[in-house]
């Protein structure tokens, strides 16, 4: 039982991590249909812009807390302009291009955004920096750390927030607008440009975040670490209902507690002939079960069959 | 108020609209009516920027506007409902109403204009808080008119309203039509219903595959012997 309640708040841990990525994938798609495959890799520069930053800030004798704080707005700033340039630079030229040609391109903007992270932060393992005190707490028999607390805390108001913009502002309204008929939006005044650049840039912020969480919850970093987050939180995304927005938080959530199950009874079931580090299997099998029985997610309405 | 000169429209190499002039005086209610696939449609789509002219101008009140970028023509004053009504259909009524007046910031108008237009469609207040997706076809009618004039715009066109709605909800959609023209609005009606929409306006224009062939006063046309049997099925 000790492990059953370990592992279901490890899963809330990472699954809060993938929400906020996955968030990130189903604002993009739900107004524009395009599936920004290069979003992991603007997690992966989150953390890396991080790591450059507090951990040069660190050396220099800032207090820790104040380093951290720097590295993380640095990051998010990053990040933001990062999806700015990205939606402008490769994807508004493709506007009006078959919709096979962005997602190509997508693809190709992740591998060269890794390949610059890799000139720039090398190939090998980096170190994050202990941005928090380990604090451990005890309930019931597991263990949960002060940044797992944390983790929770910060996605669950992030995602309040992000609630709060798409239902009750202006821009959110204008953005639910474009997604359901960007031809009338654009009729009542709202420019199409501003909405997706708006929801690139938001998008992005959530995947600094995201990264910054990454780095402090594993303090461990590395060029290719976007790649696998980003298939994830992807798998997240469509688990919940591609272009719904509780649909990517709740299948975020949902999936790293699947994931984090079966890691902790995989050898179990399987009499040990395979261990935890499987545990990426899960992710995938959902995805496929999930493509299988019910395509349009657990939170998803039709949406045709846009790429 | 409204000068469209030799305005073209083509998708792909097909001619829609094959260089149409014609003008909108302020505060006049102006029919173009034709058959299904004339170009009446494009030519409104062109004017409101949802399509791109292919050749010829638009000026709205001296100020040329074929080119405008397409979120600028309700900043202009140019309000269109759409064909197919174009409702947003998972916002409520009330935010559908809000995002008309979407390029606005005056908010004591905005609480005054939703009172008007829930005045002239009451149904839509009864259903404020309802998804649009979830009204009837008249409804969404109403909303995407009332939708229109939470822009309070200088111009407003109007596209099919009467499409597809039963004959009474017809009747309800065109006294507020004639009440909002009669309140000084300028409006440029498209109807496939040619004598409901001459006999709401004052001036009207026949469309014939993609060319104005006549045009006149609405009561000249109401019983000219051509349209009488074109579209009045005489």
């Amino acid at each position: 039982m000790d492990i059953f309640l370990q592992q279901i708040i490890n899963g809330l841990v990472q699954g809060s991590i993938y929400a906020l990525v996955a968030l990130g994938y189903t604002m993009v798609y739900g107004i524009m249909g395009l599936i920004n495959f290069a979003h992991g890799e603007v997690v992966m520069i989150g953390t890396l812009v991080t790591i450059t930053v507090a951990g040069s800030l660190i050396k220099v004798g800032m207090p820790v807390a104040l380093a951290g704080l720097a590295g993380l707005t640095a990051s998010v700033l990053v990040c933001m302009a990062l999806g700015w340039g990205l939606e402008r630079i490769a994807y508004r030229p493709l506007r009006n291009a078959p919709r096979l040609t962005p997602l190509i391109t997508a693809i190709g903007m992740s591998i060269i955004l890794q390949n610059v992270a890799m000139i720039v932060w090398g190939r090998n393992y980096l170190t994050f920096p202990h941005l928090l005190p380990k604090i451990d707490f005890e309930i019931a028999g597991a263990n949960f750390t002060a940044i797992q607390l944390l983790i929770v805390l910060v996605s669950g108001m992030t995602m309040a927030g992000l609630a709060f913009l798409v239902y009750r502002t202006k821009l959110g309204m204008a953005m639910r607008a474009t997604a359901q008929n960007p031809q009338v939006a654009g009729l009542m005044g709202v420019n199409s440009n501003r909405v997706i650049s708006a929801a690139f840039v938001i998008g992005s912020a959530l995947a600094a975040l995201a990264g910054v969480m990454v780095g402090t919850y594993y303090e461990i970093a590395h060029y290719q670490m976007g790649f696998m987050l980003g298939l994830k939180a992807f798998t997240a995304a469509v688990l919940g209902g591609i272009g719904n927005l509780a649909g990517a938080m709740a299948g975020g959530i949902l999936l790293g507690i699947i994931e984090a199950l079966g890691a902790g009874y995989i050898g179990d079931l399987t009499g040990g002939f395979l261990g935890s580090h499987y545990q990426d299997i899960f992710a995938f099998v959902v995805l496929i079960v999930v493509l299988m029985f019910r395509p349009s997610g657990l939170f998803g309405e039709k949406t045709g069959d846009r790429a | 108020m409204l000068e469209v000169t030799g305005l073209r429209v083509a998708y792909g190499g097909i001619q829609a609209v094959r260089s149409i002039t014609f003008h909108v005086n302020e505060g006049e209610m102006v029919a173009l009516i034709g058959a299904n696939g004339a170009g009446k449609t494009s030519t409104l789509k062109a004017i409101a920027r949802v399509l791109d002219a292919a050749g010829g101008d638009v000026h709205f009140c001296g100020e040329k506007i074929t080119r405008i970028a397409p979120h600028a023509p309700i900043r202009k004053g140019i309000a269109l409902v759409p064909e197919g009504r174009g409702v947003f259909p998972r916002l409520t009524v009330a935010e559908n109403l809000a995002m008309g007046a979407f390029v606005r910031d005056d908010k004591a108008a905005i609480a005054e204009d939703f009172e008007m237009v829930y005045g002239h469609f009451p149904r839509l207040r009864e259903r404020a808080d309802q998804l649009g997706g979830t009204l009837s076809g008249g409804e969404q009618q109403m909303l995407a008119i009332g939708r229109a004039l939470m822009s309070r715009p200088r111009l407003l066109l109007l596209d099919e309203p009467s499409m597809g709605l039963a004959p009474i909800m017809v009747q309800k959609i065109f006294e507020v039509v004639r009440a909002v023209a009669a309140s000084g609005m300028t409006v440029l009606l498209i109807e496939q219903n040619a004598k409901l929409a001459l006999e709401t306006s004052q001036r009207g224009y026949v469309m014939e595959s993609g060319e104005i062939t006549l045009n006149g006063d609405a009561k000249d046309l109401l019983n000219d012997p051509k349209v009488r049997a074109a579209y009045l099925g005489e």
